[in-house]
């Protein structure tokens, strides 16, 4: 029973980073109708860069460990933000009523891209980093010694993704700017009749995208405790595995997915076999898939005849 | 890095040089901010673990210097060229002139391909190179069934073409069976696994389709690195047999092809063989897909993708022509596994990564969807492009996304930009590809 | 009403979660008849076509199909593509359906699918190049040559679908249906989006189909020309239930259909349904 609660705080620590990732999965499916596969690897650019930002901040004899966080936050926020606004601009907005598959392989191609950029740039090697947050709490412990631990840093992620989350539904059901995506999702054509700009929307849409994967590459640095460049890939898949478990196009069904996926993972790693963990997982979705087609909280389709 | 900035990119074609030093200028900061920490620090970690840094900012410098630059001549051609892009570019002289060649462009092809051991003899790295082209020509037909013609992405086709080159290299070093006994089998194994996982996922549609074939992909070559018992997990298989001209081995021993013909042995002997093999290989591929287009089946196929709803309204059974067309691409592919484990003699999970299946699916997008020609021709040129930039190492496959894409903004139908009709009355008409639709599944 | 059924429509139950679509709606088509099933948009008329054939499961009913040989099927327990191959039912959209990238001539070899297939032997006698399956062809293509000459295509065999002008696009797609030699041929809005001059073409082709090949007609139609010109037998369907049926003569005297047809403005309703007889 304890090892199964450890085992619960763990998966959902793991699930809340995938939930970040699959986000920008689904709200990028959601409004241009496309799987963007560079995703992943703009989780993988924002770890680099809260990786390298938090170097030069240690290196100018800065301490205080929430000034680093902080800093190491916003700048990788902004700049990984910066990155998927120029792929958008560069990579998607030329083919954006083109083809359905041109955009497609235009994204797996930019994910080699940022793949090989950053291991052009950084090296193939493992980047680990001490731990910056220590400590935590027991939780429980049983007679036969096994100790339910809570760490700070499984706090600092479920916080986090707890609070972005709800800055994230307040843009998208308050604001003018969610407004204007959830127009541009329901018709593209229309929305820009009625005056919404459609190109900053998707702009924006990407932007925030990046953001939260930034977000999500700081808290594996953070738990992990390295990066490297190919990460971006398998965790890339995954979280687009949860967001269409959850149903692609909709925000709860993301992180519900993130979370199931991240608990999948975790219970089959730790009652069967480590190895077979992704095997688990997609298969899973696969499962998932042919009994419920359009995901767990997907519309469902209705064919027009 | 072209036109970062949507208003003076629209605002540059009637504007002066101000205004393109504006967007050059305005793009060489986003460049600085993109590549400061990236590029500017390199971080390394050192033999105790701990991380180290050092900084680049002459290369920093260079790289926003490039895209300061780039931006201008990006400008002043867009200026030069007009607003309407690339397309204008080529004339339509050049173009019908380009559907007069086509004409006669697959024959000289295969002439030519016929050639090439005779040309290349001594060239060994050419031979080899040619080798890998047909082969993944050959995997872009058999990817060719699924998603150009049938409409169906398929995102996990390597897995087929793993099960493939496993089959044999498993059913040979396991049993002794010859390669031409393993080759249907491995065609069937692959088929069969093509069809156990179309079968559920058939109706799924779209993007959820394309994940879950993705997926698929994914789990085989997890279980082949897992199971080592039977696979030698990352080890691989070592040790295939190779192929036997029709049971004579091409090798200097006293019965081999060399001895019994009375030829001086060579290596290339076998070089050649095995070119002449997948040759062989992916012209049957080539002729068994052209002979099914123009048979009811293959006409459902594109049908499919054309539309599901009319299909099944005029009482065509979509699951199954959905799972033949998965099963026969799958097929295809298992050829291609099977020569590819006889060619190389060793194969392990690396060989079958996504990237594969994004490489030949990129050939079929590229060469045009559903167009044979076209396929061998992306293929030729992404192959051949690939190698060209062998040196270059990591850069290459840096290069080859950016191929990727500024290829899709160029040509997003592809190189072979119609189709083809199956049957026809008075004349064969070519279809506009604007016309083609591209399936949903 | 005498003749005998093809068609038999009986307590048909169409629910989308708490909206019923159609409510217990009985009808019967007769053999080699047209029967036109009208009302108001929104009445459920493209529900009732879709449970026919296949597209929807009905909620409840049943819907029975009787052929020529006596043969009865009950179309409720087949599922989409089995009813257009076994009990012989073939439809069209209301927003055509053809397949746009394919030549017309491919459309409707497309349609001889399953003839061809079994005459390929499953492909495999067609992959060998089978004498038999040449044969099959020649005559598929034959088939889809008289087609092509009654609805004035045969010019345009070898153009794409896609190319086709919207009227052209119409024929073809009935041709489509046709070439798949039904019993029951289901239209969706046939004459929609039409001019005058098209429609009477289609009228007189529907006519043509019915009393020179037999077929049975199911049709959906707004423009009331072509209702009152071809049909032999209306049923009139607002907000999901059957209001009346009965020769046009009977449905176009019938006040409830008047009143029902354009909601209370009797006057403005005598115009439509007189407007086009």
């Amino acid at each position: 029973m304890d090892y199964f609660a450890q085992q619960l705080i763990n998966g959902l620590v793991l699930g809340s980073i995938y939930g970040l990732i699959a986000i920008g999965y689904t709200m990028v499916y959601g409004i241009v109708g496309m799987i963007n596969f560079a995703h992943g690897d703009i989780f993988m650019i924002g770890g680099f860069i809260a990786l390298i930002t938090f170097l030069i901040l240690v290196s100018l004899g800065l301490t205080a460990i929430p000034v680093i966080l902080l800093v190491v936050l916003l700048v990788s926020m902004a700049i990984t933000a910066l990155y998927g606004w120029t792929i958008e601009r560069i990579a998607y907005r030329p083919l954006r009523h083109s083809f359905r598959l041109a955009p497609m392989l235009s994204a797996i191609g930019m994910s080699f891209v940022l793949t090989n950029y950053s291991q052009v740039s950084q090296g193939a090697r493992v980047k680990p980093i001490p731990p910056l947050i220590t400590g935590g709490y027991t939780l429980h412990e049983s007679a036969d010694g096994f100790v339910i631990q809570l760490s700070n840093i499984q706090i600092m992620v479920v916080i986090t993704t707890i609070v972005l989350l709800a800055i994230f539904t307040w843009l998208v059901s308050r604001t003018r700017l969610g407004r204007d995506m959830r127009a541009c999702e329901q018709d593209q054509t229309m929305a820009a009749l009625l005056g919404v700009d459609v190109d900053r929307t998707i702009s924006m849409t990407f932007v925030i995208g990046a953001a939260l994967a930034a977000v999500a590459g700081l808290m594996y640095l953070l738990y992990y405790g390295l990066v490297d460049f190919f990460m971006g890939f398998v965790a890339g898949i995954k979280a687009f595995t949860a967001a269409v478990l959850g149903g692609i196009g909709s925000l709860p069904g993301a992180m519900l997915g993130g979370l199931a996926i991240g608990l999948i993972e975790t219970f089959w790693s730790a009652y069967f076999s480590v190895e077979y963990k992704d095997v688990a997982a997609f298969s899973i979705l696969i499962v998932v898939l042919i009994f419920m087609p359009t995901g767990l909280l997907g519309r469902p389709e209705v064919e027009k005849v | 890095m072209t036109a970062l900035s949507p208003k003076t990119a629209s605002a540059s074609r009637t504007a002066g040089i101000p205004a393109i030093l504006k967007t050059a200028f305005i793009n060489a900061l986003i460049a600085l901010v993109l590549f400061s920490l990236m590029v500017g620090i390199r971080t390394e970690a050192g033999s105790d673990g701990q991380l180290t840094y050092w900084t680049r900012f002459g290369d920093v410098a260079v790289l926003v210097a490039a895209v300061f630059g780039g931006s201008i001549v990006i400008e002043l051609l867009r200026q030069w060229i007009g607003p309407t892009g690339a397309e204008t570019l080529v004339p339509p002289a050049f173009k019908s002139g380009m559907s007069l060649v086509g004409r006669y462009l697959a024959p000289a092809l295969l002439i030519f391909t016929l050639l090439v051991p005779v040309i290349f003899y001594d060239q060994r790295y050419i031979l080899d190179l040619a080798i890998l082209v047909l082969t993944y020509v050959m995997l872009g037909w058999g990817l060719n069934v699924v998603v150009g013609l049938a409409g169906l992405l398929d995102l996990g086709y390597v897995a087929f073409y793993a099960v493939g080159a496993y089959s044999y290299a498993l059913l040979a070093t396991n049993f002794g069976w010859s390669f031409w006994v393993c080759l249907p089998l491995a065609g069937i194994l692959a088929a069969f696994w093509g069809v156990l996982l179309g079968f559920p996922v058939l109706r799924l549609r779209g993007d959820y389709l394309a994940i879950v074939t993705l997926a698929f992909g994914e789990i085989i070559r997890l279980v082949i690195i897992n199971w080592q018992d039977l696979t030698g997990g990352p080890n691989g298989v070592s040790g295939i047999p190779r192929p036997t001209f029709f049971g004579v081995p091409l090798d200097n021993s006293d019965d081999g092809f060399a001895a019994r013909f009375g030829l001086e042995y060579s290596a290339t002997h076998r070089i050649v063989f095995l070119f002449y093999l997948i040759l062989a290989l992916a012209l049957l591929t080539n002729w068994v897909t052209i002979r099914l287009r123009r048979l009811p089946i293959g006409r459902a196929w594109e049908a499919l993708r054309e539309d599901e709803v009319a299909c099944r309204a005029l009482g065509i059974n979509t699951t199954t022509t959905k799972l033949t067309a998965f099963a026969t691409g799958a097929m295809f592919g298992g050829f291609a596994g099977a020569f590819f484990a006889t060619r190389q003699g060793f194969i392990s999970p690396e060989s079958f990564t996504f990237q594969e299946s994004a490489l030949v699916l990129a050939i079929v997008v590229l060469g045009g969807m559903g167009s044979q020609l076209g396929v061998a021709l992306a293929a030729l040129a992404m192959i051949g492009g690939f190698e060209l930039f062998r040196g270059l190492e990591h850069y290459r496959m840096l290069v080859f996304g950016m191929a990727m894409v500024l290829i899709m903004i160029w040509r997003p139908r592809g190189l072979i930009g119609h189709r083809a009709p199956t049957v026809y009355l008075t004349k064969a008409q070519a279809i506009s590809s604007d016309l083609v639709k591209e399936g949903h599944g | 009403m005498s003749g005998e059924t093809i068609l038999s429509v009986d307590r048909l139950t169409m629910r989308f979660g708490g909206i019923v679509a159609v409510q217990e709606l009985s009808f019967a088509a007769e053999r080699n008849k047209v029967t036109a099933l009208i009302g108001p948009n929104g009445a459920g008329k493209t529900t009732v076509f879709n449970c026919i054939t296949g597209f929807y499961k009905p909620s409840g009913g049943a819907i029975r199909l009787s052929h020529d040989d006596g043969r009865t099927i009950a179309l409720e327990r087949l599922n989409d593509f089995r009813i257009a191959q076994q009990a012989k039912v073939a439809r069209t959209f209301q927003n055509i359906r053809l397949f746009p990238g394919m030549t017309v001539l491919e459309n409707l070899m497309v349609a001889q699918h399953n003839a061809l297939m079994r005459a390929s032997g499953f492909t495999f006698l067609g992959l060998i190049g089978a004498p038999v399956y040449r044969d099959a062809e020649k005559q598929a293509i034959g088939l889809a040559t008289d087609w092509l000459k009654r609805v004035n295509l045969l010019d345009r065999a070898d153009d794409a679908a896609g190319n086709l002008a919207y009227g052209d696009q119409r024929r073809l797609e009935i041709a489509r249906a046709m070439c798949t030699e039904p019993a029951l041929l289901c239209l969706d809005e046939p004459a929609a989006g039409l001019n005058a001059r098209e429609s009477a073409a289609l009228s007189e082709l529907l006519l043509s189909i019915r009393n020179e090949l037999g077929t049975s007609i199911l049709l959906i139609e707004h423009d009331m020309s072509v209702v009152m010109e071809i049909s032999d037998h209306i049923v009139v369907m607002d907000h999901g239930v059957k209001i009346a049926e009965g020769s046009p003569r009977q449905v176009r005297d019938d006040p409830k259909v008047i009143a029902a047809y354009l909601g209370a403005d009797e006057e403005e309703a005598v115009a439509v349904m007189e407007g086009g007889s």
